[in-house]
């Protein structure tokens, strides 16, 4: 009787724990999606050029590997996680600015922004509502993303429009499964920080929403 | 693009491979195997958004 009642206190304890970490995970994401977009919206204002992105690019990739690993226990981790999505928000403006140059650009824009969002909140709630443990995923979508970026590598230099739009189709379909992956890992106590597990969603968020917006900028229709 | 920006892109996407070479290495060795029911639970999420996005693609 009492060993019952000692499994099932752990039980909770772990449900309250993974309730814990999924709100704040939820809570701290929603707030550097906002700040991402305020420094997004500092950027296009302030007209910044490519080397902007460049450099933003490069910032938020020193601070994801070398600073962010070392402070996700401490509180600095908090302003780490704001440096690298306002970085990445900052190094869309430019991208942005040309979208806008186009004649249906603002619609291009907003339907990117709201089908990311729809895209993300039906994942999480399946992920969440099916409680499956997607950890199979890993190795394939590791796998999955270095070839992109190989691909990415290659298109730099060689410019085939149809392999951009490809890499972009892709992107999705990862970053999809990423969302799927970083989810039930949160769930099922795999991630217990929740800074780690907000920049993770936040990056699948971010790469869906610039390889969308490629995606309608160059299959969409312009008139 | 400049030439200079396309090598230093190149440059950072190259290390980023690099960097997590290792550790899809791992993930791969460690990830559990999937059932057919697994992939089924993937394969049904993944269409949706493939659906979704060419709903989005013929609306723009």
């Amino acid at each position: 009787m009492y060993q019952n009642e000692r499994v099932i206190g752990r039980a909770s304890e772990s449900a309250l724990a993974t309730n814990k970490v999924l709100r704040n995970t939820y809570t701290m994401l929603s707030m550097t999606l906002l700040f991402s977009a305020l420094m997004a919206g500092v950027s296009m204002t302030l007209h910044v050029g490519h080397m902007a992105n460049l450099i933003a690019f490069g910032g938020s990739i020193v601070l994801l590997w070398f600073v962010l690993p070392r402070t996700a226990n401490s509180a600095a981790g908090v302003a780490v996680v704001f440096a690298i999505t306002g970085l990445l928000g900052f190094g869309l403006g430019p991208v942005l600015n040309a979208y806008l140059g186009m004649a249906n650009g603002g619609q291009i824009i907003m339907t990117a922004l709201g089908g990311t969002g729809v895209i993300f909140m039906a994942l999480s709630a399946y992920a969440l509502t099916t409680k499956r443990d997607f950890s199979f995923l890993g190795g394939m979508l590791m796998v999955g993303f270095i070839v992109v970026l190989l691909a990415a590598v290659a298109n730099i230099f060689m410019n085939i429009p149809a392999l951009s739009l490809t890499i972009s189709a892709v992107v999705i379909l990862l970053m999809s499964g990423f969302i799927l992956f970083d989810t039930s890992r949160i769930i099922n106590g795999g991630e217990t920080n929740y800074l780690l597990a907000t920049v993770s969603l936040y990056l699948s968020i971010y790469n869906i929403f610039v390889h969308l917006l490629h995606l309608l900028g160059a299959l969409g229709g312009d008139d | 693009m400049d030439m200079w920006m396309k090598v230093l892109y190149a440059v950072m996407l190259g290390m980023m491979v690099l960097f997590l070479w290792p550790r899809a290495k791992h993930m791969i060795t460690n990830s559990p195997k999937a059932t057919g029911s697994d992939w089924k639970s993937v394969l049904i999420p993944l269409l949706g958004v493939v659906l979704f996005v060419m709903l989005l693609i013929s609306m723009v």
